[in-house]
């Protein structure tokens, strides 16, 4: 028997849609001319490449793409071969794996060459060796955007003024150079106004987690929402035609008082318990993790994850006005480059506002960058908020580290536990 | 009476705890898992009722003054008339699955030969068990496998040689048959057993008898069952029956030892580090990931890279003058780094208790990511029987944490089990 399509609503359909264009876009690259760029999605440059006509390609989005397709075990298996070790994380693996298996996207098509790498990196320091590896494969040039971190918790003019003139100095005359357009900044402020407008949009629905029932899932939901803006779309018509629509569904489902579509078309109206997760999500078992979260009645109302490129719920849009130095201050406000103890703020923050009955952290394997800190993290979070944290382990895309019953086990024992704190009453979680 | 039970479906033992409603623990019962969920529930839940009526038996006995002081020795030759009637039918149900497996061209043409052989071995190996049953006689399992299975090695042989006989054949028809018995849900006339026990035993004195048989009348009226351990999804139980094993280890923790507020819990499978709240709510907890490394199935491993037995394992690690230091708790590496140590001139006793330090550092670990031991701190799980297990973790505790109490029930294997029994207190009684 084959396995039950998801269901899809029609902002979902869209977005597929859009991706598919894409990857035609970047497959096509020898018919059209056109250059491609790869890059990362936190603190990407979306709208700059755009000014280029410049086709983006992320490497981390193929990578979970292979991971939702079931291809990522291969592919890493074969990066590992070559010598990569089982520790590292598993997107870069998986991008390597798939360039040694003929770099196929999704299309079926060949990936073409990139022309440039654009290297803006937000606290996963990773991504340098990443793109290191690749300028070695490609023989392209290397664009590096530096994005101090955010140490102290907060950023400085000082940051933003050395982004800035990064970008003029560097990173514009590099894309210039490369795909031979000279820079209009009246185009990049079109775009940016497209960006705010989708953002908008985006953190209405977001907010609307705070509603109970929940109208939507803030994790598992919530990477569908955070597709186009993340990614290759963000300054686009159809990232605020997406929006919209999206916009539209959501308000239908609060208007009927209702939750999410769970995958198996069903409104999941019976919503238990109410999450903040931290940290991104397993994608090779992705529906069978989703499943373990609604079969015991748990939404998610916020999470960290729909952050990770870009915290406009905090107030931050991209702005026409100023659209170098909103750009800068978007690389330095993604989750990623956020220290540990803004992340406590946040996360203990969520969890007040959405009146979430805790935090629940998937803690990826293979990344370093995530998971440094995060048992540190719940503990703070438990400590200020009196709700109950859990934690539980998976990956990215390796599926070797994907325990189903291991899993399981720890999100039952929370939602259990949370259950039982509320019928016996409990003592206070943690002692202040 | 209105019974509540609590069923641990671990990865290699099942147990099972009957509570009354004033949550005393009225019985106790475990059996191996042996792959099969459902009939190690049945096997468990069953072994728990029966010693459910021995509870009631001595509390029967405990009124009569005539025997006082005696009813020890009562109850003891009760059960082990009952384990004798329970033995006999179990072989009953054996020797005719063996028939029933005397078939296929293997047996062509010495089907009557055959049959007549186990015939003649089931004949002795009934008239052998009552020296098994005899009083004073330490049976070497608990298990109908073990016990049924030694006797028929022995028996077996001399009868197919006396009759010219290649063992082989009915060794084959045994190890067939075995499993189908050993898997198929026992019998459910207990009262009926115990009536025989009775009647095989020397409690003829009305004194005794009345007692007995009126506890023996009064019904067992299962009323709330929970299910717990990994092999709790296996159950037919409604969902609000099934209570993850984190919460009933803290639970059964909090049952045994009130004040306890960090609980260990080394199993086959995952070590456990919980947190619990003074009425016994878990607060916190954290285990490993899918690798079982350190857990209690390491033991398991190295046991039979040694060719001992796992009970063996804790005292001779005792004899330890010197520790070896082992790195890897990998279970599959585990036989790699004994040979290696052994190699290298170890002695098997310091080896040993490196390995019982590395399966309480990564224990160590588990409770420090769960926010550390607090008093008092209990220890649970098959592992807290291994005493080197044990002599190494409250070196750890006190080196890293001070003098916090240590606790270590004797059944503490029951964990669990207590843990979901009260559960289905809760669940009708509050």
């Amino acid at each position: 028997m084959s396995k039950p399509e998801a269901v899809k609503e029609p902002s979902m359909e869209m977005q597929k849609a859009m991706i598919a264009r894409n990857y035609d876009a970047i497959t096509s690259k020898h018919e059209t001319g056109r250059k491609v760029s790869s890059t990362f999605v936190p603190g990407n440059l979306n709208e700059l490449l755009m000014c280029f006509d410049i086709v983006n390609n992320l490497p981390e989005i193929n990578a979970i793409q292979a991971g939702m397709r079931k291809a990522s075990g291969g592919y890493i298996m074969e990066a590992e071969k070559s010598g990569h070790s089982e520790d590292v994380c598993t997107y870069v693996k998986a991008d390597i794996g798939q360039m040694s298996k003929g770099n196929i996207a999704p299309n079926g098509k060949p990936y073409p060459n990139p022309d440039v790498l654009m290297l803006s990196y937000t606290g996963c320091y990773t991504f340098m060796k990443w793109f290191e590896l690749l300028r070695e494969e490609y023989k392209c040039p290397t664009l590096m955007l530096h994005v101090p971190y955010e140490g102290d918790g907060h950023s400085t003019k000082n940051m933003r003024d050395y982004i800035v003139k990064q970008l003029k100095e560097v990173v514009i005359p590099g894309l210039e150079q490369v795909s031979g357009v000279k820079f209009d900044i009246d185009r990049l402020r079109q775009y940016l106004r497209n960006s705010a407008k989708a953002e908008d949009n985006l953190v209405w629905c977001l907010e609307q987690g705070k509603k109970k029932p929940s109208p939507i899932d803030a994790y598992f939901g919530g990477v569908y929402y955070i597709g186009p803006i993340f990614t290759a779309f963000r300054g686009t018509e159809d990232a605020v035609t997406y929006y919209e629509m999206l916009r539209k569904e959501v308000q239908n489902r609060v208007d009927a008082k209702q939750g999410p579509l769970t995958p198996e078309g069903t409104y999941f109206n019976d919503q238990k318990y109410r999450l903040i997760v931290e940290g991104p999500p397993n994608w090779t078992n992705f529906r069978e993790f989703w499943k373990m979260f609604y079969d015991e009645g748990a939404v998610v109302v916020a999470s960290s994850y729909t952050k990770v490129g870009g915290l406009y719920d905090q107030g931050f849009r991209h702005d026409p006005d100023n659209p170098l130095e909103s750009l800068a201050d978007y690389c330095l406000g993604c989750y990623t480059n956020l220290n540990l103890p803004t992340r406590v703020d946040l996360l203990a923050k969520y969890v007040e506002e959405y009146e979430a009955d805790g935090l629940l952290i998937n803690s990826i394997k293979s990344c370093n960058s995530f998971s440094a800190g995060q048992l540190m993290i719940m503990k703070e979070v438990e400590r200020r908020t009196g709700r109950p944290g859990a934690f539980i382990e998976t990956d990215l895309v390796d599926p070797r580290y994907f325990s189903a019953a291991n899993v399981k086990n720890r999100l039952e024992s929370y939602f259990q536990m949370i259950e039982q704190k509320r019928r016996g009453g409990g003592s206070k979680t943690v002692a202040a | 009476m209105r019974c509540f039970i609590g069923i641990d479906l671990g990865s290699t033992t099942t147990k099972a705890v009957v509570m009354d409603e004033n949550l005393q623990v009225m019985g106790r019962g475990i059996t191996n898992s042996r792959s099969n969920y459902d009939t190690a529930a049945a096997v468990s839940k069953q072994e728990a009722l029966i010693d459910t009526r021995l509870t009631l038996f001595r509390r029967a006995l405990s009124n009569v003054s005539e025997v006082s002081g005696q009813v020890d020795g009562i109850l003891s030759d009760l059960e082990r008339n009952f384990r004798h009637v329970q033995f006999l039918e179990q072989l009953d149900d054996l020797e005719q699955t063996c028939v029933a497996n005397i078939k296929g061209p293997r047996f062509a043409g010495r089907e009557k030969a055959v049959i007549e052989a186990l015939e003649g071995t089931f004949s002795r190996l009934r008239d052998s068990s009552a020296k098994q049953y005899a009083p004073g006689v330490k049976r070497k399992s608990d298990f109908f496998r073990d016990l049924a299975g030694a006797e028929f090695m022995s028996h077996g042989e001399a009868v197919c040689k006396e009759a010219g006989l290649g063992f082989d054949l009915i060794l084959n028809v045994y190890d067939k048959s075995i499993i189908e018995v050993e898997n198929r849900p026992p019998a459910g006339d207990m009262e009926g057993k115990f009536v025989r026990a009775l009647e095989k035993g020397t409690m003829t004195g009305s004194s005794i008898l009345k007692p007995v048989q009126e506890a023996l009348a009064i019904p067992l009226e299962e009323t709330y069952v929970v299910g717990t351990g990994y092999g709790r999804v296996r159950l037919p139980f409604p969902k609000e029956h099934i209570r993850s094993e984190i919460l009933c280890h803290g639970l059964g923790a909090h049952m045994m030892y009130p004040d306890t507020r960090t609980v260990l819990d080394i199993g086959g499978q995952d070590t456990k580090g919980i947190q619990v709240d003074p009425v016994g709510i878990v607060e916190n907890f954290q285990m490993n990931d899918r690798c079982a490394a350190g857990c209690g199935r390491y033991l398991g491993y190295i046991a039979d890279e040694m060719n001992m037995g796992l009970h063996e394992l804790g005292p001779l690690a005792m004899n330890s003058t010197k520790q070896v230091r082992i790195n890897s708790t990998c279970t599959v590496f585990a036989g790699a780094e004994l040979r290696d140590r052994l190699a290298l001139g170890e002695k098997r006793e310091d080896i040993l208790a490196g390995l019982h330090r590395a399966i309480i550092l990564r224990a160590m670990s588990i409770l420090s990511r769960a926010g550390g031991v607090k008093d008092q701190f209990t220890f649970t799980g098959g592992v807290a029987k291994n005493e080197a297990a044990v002599r190494e973790l409250r070196k750890l505790i006190k080196e890293n944490y001070g003098d916090v109490t240590i606790n270590i029930d004797p059944d503490s294997i029951y964990t669990g089990a207590l843990g979901g029994a009260t559960f289905a207190v809760r669940a009708v009684v509050n």
